[in-house]
């Protein structure tokens, strides 16, 4: 086994660091129990560094080809440190002021952060099996942290048995997989076995890609696997809330990704129907389920699921034309990546407002431009940006998703880019509906609101970033372009 | 860098750099604020006229291009640059921003914050003023979208009562129809010419010389000519104007009538008609009859209208249905008279909205029927203003109004001989409607002076102690009434601008 242990030192580094909160949290003190995110913080950063010291050193394999340590690795691995060193800002305060086991919380989050950073390199069926479950696993816990409240544990239990039924699907299909190939494990490996099936081996293989499919499906809160999402976000504390709508689905997006466009890419005449209907039905029902909503955090669930969508939609434009294929690949790189961006924030501004209504109802951000306007300006840009209108970065996001379905061509590019385009102005009404309640509505409690220092940096954080995208899209193009070509191959 | 090729960047982005500037600026400085946005619009309007003063008006190519890579991923430039057609909306646009800026320097709209009123205004001339400059086509639908968000909140935050559910209206309404459009953009990317381009004078050339199939043409001429309808606006797709124009605040109104929505038209000349000429033949009857109707259609409407500033915008929608009547008939006088009377809307419909604003500064009430009469009894300057510019509206010759209108009815006359040869009897009814609608314009008009302006004052007017003409108004609204004069008396002013481009943009067209 040929071990390339520079490759590995981002993972080592978070594995090293969450034993060492877990043991360091047993020897504090209660005060000064919150040393453990500091503590957890040093961990990111400094595995951070490691990924920064990765790039441009190539492409590195680990155990075989198992574990590849590529730029479309290293891009998600990076963007995965920097949204975990945002989450344990936006935690601290949280869960020092809210009376929670913070140690615990701490190894939780960073456990599920190690699997999404083993994610995007895990080139093998099982060593991506191994790293969604350590994703989600922590996730059951994290999600039903505050125990005192009812709507919590329904998050945790309900967010637990969709969990782990997607999780049963899913290896039902890999198993299956696991037969028509002849045993192959390795992405490439399937791709090639699966060149070459034919007939009821075919048929079989058919099934276990939709069994896959609909396992992931569970994962990124697609349509008709979405209800869990907006009952658990709104049951979890509002940082798990985030945690879980921005990273989680993002980990499954580098997951299907990589089964989709590189394992499973030659049977895509019998699943990209299969993504095209998912694609339209989880904005659609998203979309139209979002209108009605009053509450933040269920609006934000909803909205994510609508999002799941439109990145859905990339999927179904893979074709036999590698050119158009690697334009929708780069889309939905791209857009991941802003999604992610643009909902943190959007998460981050609502941690801001729960400290003063904890029931986070879109009507409580009235008057927001008076009592912070710091916040209320970035939750403006957050909203305008997920609804796709310039001047911010999730116009870009959108033109690319746009620009990959006309570049398809055929009835389905254009007809899917049409669907599209309607949901997105639908969108709009609701993502409008904050900042006409910020900017157009008075607060009932014109006081000030005390916002944590922390909480307000991730904001203008994120608001910067969106703005600078839209600026400066070239750059991010680039990025995602440059995955593409190691995304494709085997 | 030279004055020659960085002259439209530095002035179109002049306002967002004012913008942040102001944003930036302590909250409590009011009338710093204001006054910064009175020198920051004025030095870009100083800029625009330094252009339009060296830009040479015996050639129909581009001027003061800048052409740089942008987004290579994409494959979108920042292709800027300025011809005759859009050279007086660009200028237009500058006049009447700096012109609202000093307007402001008195009104603020409840429930004030100058600071924030100032940076979106400042923003909104930005995106306008890009419109009609961007070469190349991912650019102009940025710049597009660029005026929604700060209409939106001018609309939302300054508006009157109903200003939430206009706003909200005229969001997704243009957005609904932009998007349909952006998805006609990236067709013709794909089908266009080899190397796949967004430049729109490649585009322009490509497709004017029949690059695009006929099957392509009508269905992407449909997609992209209902996001410029729906700004335009034409009938049916008006709707939206009326609540926006009655709920946005003074300024709001005045940028709106006056500029935003001449981007809808000028996307028609620009980019519709010379990109997809077998599609605009196709459409060309259709936009005509639209364009008729919504003459006719507009007339009655603003009969029966009580509230005044309502009547203004329903009469703008007529205005435009000129505009486009012009357009459809496909010939060189008929788009001639569409710029002309795109500009001659924007001063005159503009000032109309300034008048209406001061009225209801003093009357607190917009409905004629509580106004009363006996405006120029009691307020003799403002009641003769609003009387000259009312004539001006209505076609009256000698003022700019007129020219816009008689020549579109005079092309509707004789459309284009080549492509619309078997329409000419179909364009001589439009003009017929046309010439109804003129009458029935002439009809509101006068009736709406004579419930405004004629009588005698009702007594709590005559006690409530109206003033007239404020100084600042006078300075806002001079260039302006000036403007419908010398346009009216001498318009070659626009035609002498416009000629050579048009020229060129027909033969582009081979006719």
């Amino acid at each position: 086994m040929d071990v390339d242990y520079h490759a590995l030192l981002p993972d080592l580094i978070l594995a090293g660091t969450i034993l060492l909160v877990l043991v360091v949290d047993v020897f504090l003190p209660e005060r000064a129990k919150w040393l453990a995110m500091p503590l957890g913080l040093m961990g990111v950063v400094a595995s951070l560094a490691a990924v920064l010291s990765l790039i441009g050193a190539g492409t590195r394999e680990s155990f075989g080809g198992s574990y590849v340590v590529d730029e479309f690795a290293l891009l998600f691995k990076g963007f995965f440190l920097v949204t975990a060193s945002l989450v344990l800002a936006l935690s601290l305060r949280y869960f020092r002021e809210g009376g929670f086991y913070q140690g615990e919380y701490y190894f939780l989050l960073l456990t599920s952060f190690l699997g999404r950073v083993m994610m995007p390199s895990s080139r093998d069926m099982l060593l991506l099996f191994i790293a969604l479950e350590l994703v989600s696993a922590p996730g059951f816990l994290m999600a039903a942290f505050r125990k005192g409240d009812v709507k919590s544990n329904e998050a945790g239990v309900k967010f637990f048995i969709i969990g782990v039924l997607s999780t049963a699907v899913m290896l039902f299909g890999m198993s299956l997989i696991y037969g028509v190939t002849g045993g192959a494990t390795k992405l490439g490996e399937i791709a090639a076995a699966l060149a070459g099936v034919s007939g009821e081996i075919e048929t079989l293989a058919f099934a276990a890609v939709l069994f896959v499919v609909v396992g992931f499906a569970f994962k990124v809160s697609a349509f008709p696997f979405q209800f869990w999402a907006p009952d658990t976000y709104e049951g979890s504390p509002v940082p798990v809330a985030a945690f879980l709508a921005v990273a989680s689905a993002v980990a499954g997006f580098a997951g299907l990704l990589q089964l989709m466009f590189v394992a499973f890419a030659g049977l895509h005449e019998f699943w990209v129907p299969i993504f095209a209907f998912l694609s339209i039905a989880t904005m659609t029902v998203g979309n139209l389920v979002a209108l009605r909503q009053t509450q933040m955090v269920r609006l934000l669930a909803y909205s994510g699921i609508a999002q799941s969508g439109y990145i859905l939609m990339t999927f179904a434009l893979v074709t036999d034309d590698a050119a158009s294929n690697r334009t929708a690949f780069a889309a939905a790189v791209a857009y991941i990546l802003i999604y992610g961006i643009m909902n943190l924030g959007a998460f981050a501004a609502t941690v801001a407002v729960s400290r003063r209504y904890p029931a986070l109802r879109i009507a409580d951000f009235a008057g927001l431009r008076q009592t912070a306007p710091l916040i209320a300006v970035g939750m403006a840009v957050f909203m305008i940006s997920l609804a796709g209108v310039p001047p911010t970065g999730g116009f870009w996001g959108k033109l690319l998703i746009f620009q990959a379905a006309i570049e398809r061509g055929g009835g389905l590019g254009p007809a899917l880019a049409v669907v599209m385009l309607v949901n997105s102005v639908v969108s709009v009404y609701y993502y409008l509906l904050v900042p006409r309640q910020m900017y157009l509505r008075e607060a009932a409690d014109p006081s000030r609101l005390r916002v944590p220092a922390l909480v307000t940096a991730v904001v203008a954080l994120a608001t910067v970033a969106l703005v600078a995208i839209f600026v400066l899209p070239n750059p991010l193009a680039r990025l995602a372009e440059m995955t593409t070509l190691v995304g494709l191959g085997p | 860098m030279t004055w020659e090729n960085s002259a439209i960047t530095i002035t179109t982005l002049l306002p967002i750099a004012g913008a942040l500037v102001i944003a930036l600026m302590p909250r409590d400085k009011d009338r710093a604020i204001r006054g910064l946005g009175i020198v920051v619009t004025g030095a870009a309007l100083v800029l625009a006229v330094a252009i339009a003063v060296g830009f040479d008006y015996g050639t129909d190519g581009l001027q003061y291009t800048l052409d740089v890579n942008w987004i290579s991923a994409i494959g979108a430039h920042y292709h800027v640059g300025i011809d005759g057609i859009s050279l007086p909306l660009y200028v237009l646009t500058f006049l009447l921003s700096f012109l609202c800026a000093i307007y402001t320097w008195r009104y603020v709209p409840e429930p004030g914050h100058t600071k924030a009123f100032l940076a979106l205004m400042l923003l909104l001339q930005t995106g306008m003023a890009g419109t009609f400059i961007a070469f190349d086509l991912i650019l102009f639908f940025v710049f597009w979208e660029m005026v929604l968000v700060p209409m939106y909140f001018l609309i939302g935050i300054w508006g009157s009562s109903n200003r939430e559910y206009a706003s909200i209206k005229f969001f997704l309404y243009t957005l609904f129809g932009s998007i349909f459009m952006l998805l006609g953009f990236l067709a013709m990317y794909f089908q266009g010419p080899d190397p796949r381009t967004f430049d729109m004078v490649v585009l322009q050339e490509f497709g004017a010389g029949g690059g695009f199939s006929h099957t392509f043409q009508l269905v992407v001429f449909g997609a992209v000519a209902l996001g410029f309808a729906i700004k335009v606006p034409m009938w049916p797709f008006h709707t939206w104007l009326p609540d926006a124009h009655t709920e946005a605040p003074t300024i709001g109104s005045v940028l709106l009538a006056g500029i935003m929505l001449k981007m809808g038209t000028y996307g028609f000349i620009r980019i519709a008609i010379p990109f997809l000429p077998d599609g605009a033949e196709v459409y060309a009857p259709w936009i005509g009859a639209l364009a008729a109707i919504g003459i006719v259609y507009a007339a009655l409407a603003c009969l029966a209208q009580k509230d005044l500033k309502r009547l203004i915008a329903f009469s703008s929608v007529g205005h435009m249905g000129f505009v486009m009547l012009g357009i459809a008939t496909l010939t060189e006088i008929g788009i001639q008279a569409a710029i002309f009377g795109m500009v001659a809307h924007g001063l005159i419909t503009g000032m109309l909205f300034f008048c209406v604003g001061s009225i209801y500064d003093r009357y607190h009430t917009r409905e004629i029927a509580k106004i009363g009469g006996g405006m120029l009894q009691g307020m003799p300057k403002l009641g003769g203003v609003f009387a000259f510019v009312a004539i001006a509206s209505l076609g009256l010759p000698g003022l700019a109004g007129f020219w816009g209108e008689v020549m579109a009815l005079l092309s509707s006359f004789n459309p284009n001989e080549v492509v619309l040869a078997d329409q000419v009897g179909l364009f001589r009814v439009f003009m017929v409607m046309g010439g109804i609608g003129t009458v029935l314009t002439a009809g509101y008009f006068l009736w709406m002076l004579q419930r405004v302006n004629m009588g005698t004052m009702p007594e709590q007017w005559k006690e409530a102690g109206l003033r007239d003409v404020l100084a600042v108004e006078w300075v806002s609204w001079l260039p302006l009434l000036a403007l419908i004069l010398v346009l009216g008396v001498y318009p070659r002013l626009v035609f002498g601008v416009t000629d050579e481009a048009v020229g060129g943009l027909m033969s582009l067209l081979g006719s």
